[in-house]
């Protein structure tokens, strides 16, 4: 989707704002939205990595930009946690379950964590998918708008770029945050000068890369 | 303003600096102050600054007092174990942080033949120092060299190599990185202190994959001398993003 969360290339955001000897959580409800999040990721149901960045991508644009980061994945938590049936909204007002609501197990012990941090998850493939790209072509990213998820920027659509690796077969996270399927295929890295994307104010000694999948490259 | 209970946070494990006190309560000074700026619209950069010293009321935000009652209804609807969240807040306050990624950079330093394993397969050579896991599981090495100048950015949403350099700091996931490191990265560098000569190619990585990047920062002059673990001493997250070289004298963060 063409949405906010798609910021390569925008004007007026400001500065970048360094803080030194930043901490990992500004505030003990970060540190437990991030954990409440990872614990329950784990625990199954009908959830994806590529379903959960959607779900941020989904929220209201204004809303988006206002919020600071764990306020998205907090607000996220609490969509997913009522879609998928883990508590209700007055639940979560309330902060007490339902009278007479089951009480479950929970999926995730402190015994569990090392291994749950620790854990590979890859979206890597062994699927047989040939490639219809190899290192060395040129080729052009294809100018395509899909409503739903994309991997693949404005900033980096209808532009010629050249593959420079082939990192293999991954999931294809346009139709896998949908639930419709992993549809594995080829991630290229493909480079990109930066004169063909933003014109000639660029530097001609300045490259983007950005990791393509299959469907999103045609032949130049 | 309304003013908020002052966070004393733990300083991720990658930092060597000396904070005192007075650091301590800066930073905290600042996340209070964001969040007292909860219903503001003028927040789009996060966080404000805040340059004063004094210890806040305890006043629990909005949010601290959501998120309590968000976890006492899970806990007690049996959803999630008290013990598992602080289990998983220690693993990224304490043990993952960018001193992992120091690790790998300061042995690739010294090793020139796990220096070459490393730029063939980089998630193999990463996971023979124990690194591993989720947000790592296909990583690859970006080197540095006089003329050539790696970034790491994503500007769809916040990808970073979690194992070996933790939890992106703010800077990272902020939209005014996400937005100006593909379209203007020499501006950017130069605001964090770094000026590439003209004829530096600068190669900006857009983890728009699950394939996650490491920047393989320049050793730097006048360490000849030093052992691999002084050498990780040096070595800051910043420098492992591409936003800063890799100094004797030590950077920040």
């Amino acid at each position: 989707m063409n949405g906010i969360h798609d910021m390569g290339g925008m004007h007026g955001m400001g500065r970048v704002q360094h803080e030194n000897n930043e901490p990992v959580f500004h505030a003990p409800w970060e540190a437990r939205t991030y954990a409440i999040t990872r614990v329950l990721r784990a625990g199954g149901g009908r959830q994806n990595l590529d379903n959960s960045r959607h779900q941020l991508e989904l929220l209201p644009p204004a809303e988006y930009l206002r919020m600071t980061y764990y306020e998205r994945w907090l607000t996220r938590l609490i969509n997913q946690l009522v879609d998928n049936g883990g508590a209700t909204r007055e639940e979560i007002e309330s902060g007490t379950p339902a009278p007479g609501s089951p009480k479950a197990t929970p999926a995730v012990t402190a015994a569990m964590v090392p291994a749950l941090v620790a854990r590979r998850n890859s979206a890597r493939r062994d699927a047989r998918v040939s490639a219809r790209f190899r290192v060395g072509q040129r080729v052009r990213a294809r100018n395509m708008h899909p409503n739903g998820h994309t991997r693949l920027p404005r900033y980096a659509r209808g532009r010629l770029g050249l593959v420079v690796r082939d990192h293999g077969v991954f999931v294809f996270p346009d139709t896998n945050a949908e639930f419709l399927g992993e549809k594995p295929q080829h991630v290229y890295s493909v480079r990109f000068a930066a004169r063909e994307l933003w014109g000639d104010r660029a530097s001609s000694r300045d490259f983007i890369h950005l990791d393509m999948w299959d469907d999103y490259l045609e032949r130049a | 303003m309304m003013h908020r209970r002052v966070y004393k946070p733990k300083m991720p494990d990658g930092d060597k600096s000396p904070v005192g006190r007075r650091g301590f309560i800066k930073g905290a000074a600042a996340s209070a102050a964001a969040l007292a700026a909860e219903s503001s619209m003028a927040r789009a950069q996060e966080p404000r600054a805040h340059d004063h010293d004094h210890d806040h009321q305890a006043v629990p935000s909005d949010l601290t007092l959501r998120v309590k009652a968000l976890e006492s209804l899970l806990v007690e609807k049996g959803l999630v174990d008290r013990a598992a969240l602080d289990a998983v807040v220690d693993a990224y306050e304490t043990k993952i942080g960018p001193r992992n990624g120091a690790r790998v950079v300061a042995r690739a330093w010294v090793d020139p033949a796990y220096r070459k394993r490393l730029l063939t397969d980089a998630t193999a050579a990463i996971a023979e120092l124990g690194y591993a896991g989720g947000q790592g599981e296909d990583m690859v090495v970006l080197e540095n060299a006089p003329k050539v100048h790696n970034l790491v950015v994503c500007t769809l949403c916040s990808c970073y190599p979690w194992p070996i350099l933790g939890l992106p700091p703010v800077w990272y996931k902020s939209a005014p990185y996400r937005s100006r490191a593909v379209i203007d990265p020499r501006g950017v560098l130069s605001e964090f202190g770094l000026e590439l000569a003209e004829d530096v190619e600068v190669r900006v990585w857009d983890s728009t994959a699950e394939v996650r990047y490491l920047v393989l920062p320049e050793r730097p002059d006048g360490s000849e001398h030093m052992t691999e673990e002084q050498l990780a001493g040096l070595v800051t997250r910043d420098s492992m993003v591409g936003v800063a070289k890799v100094s004797v004298v030590g950077g920040k963060s």
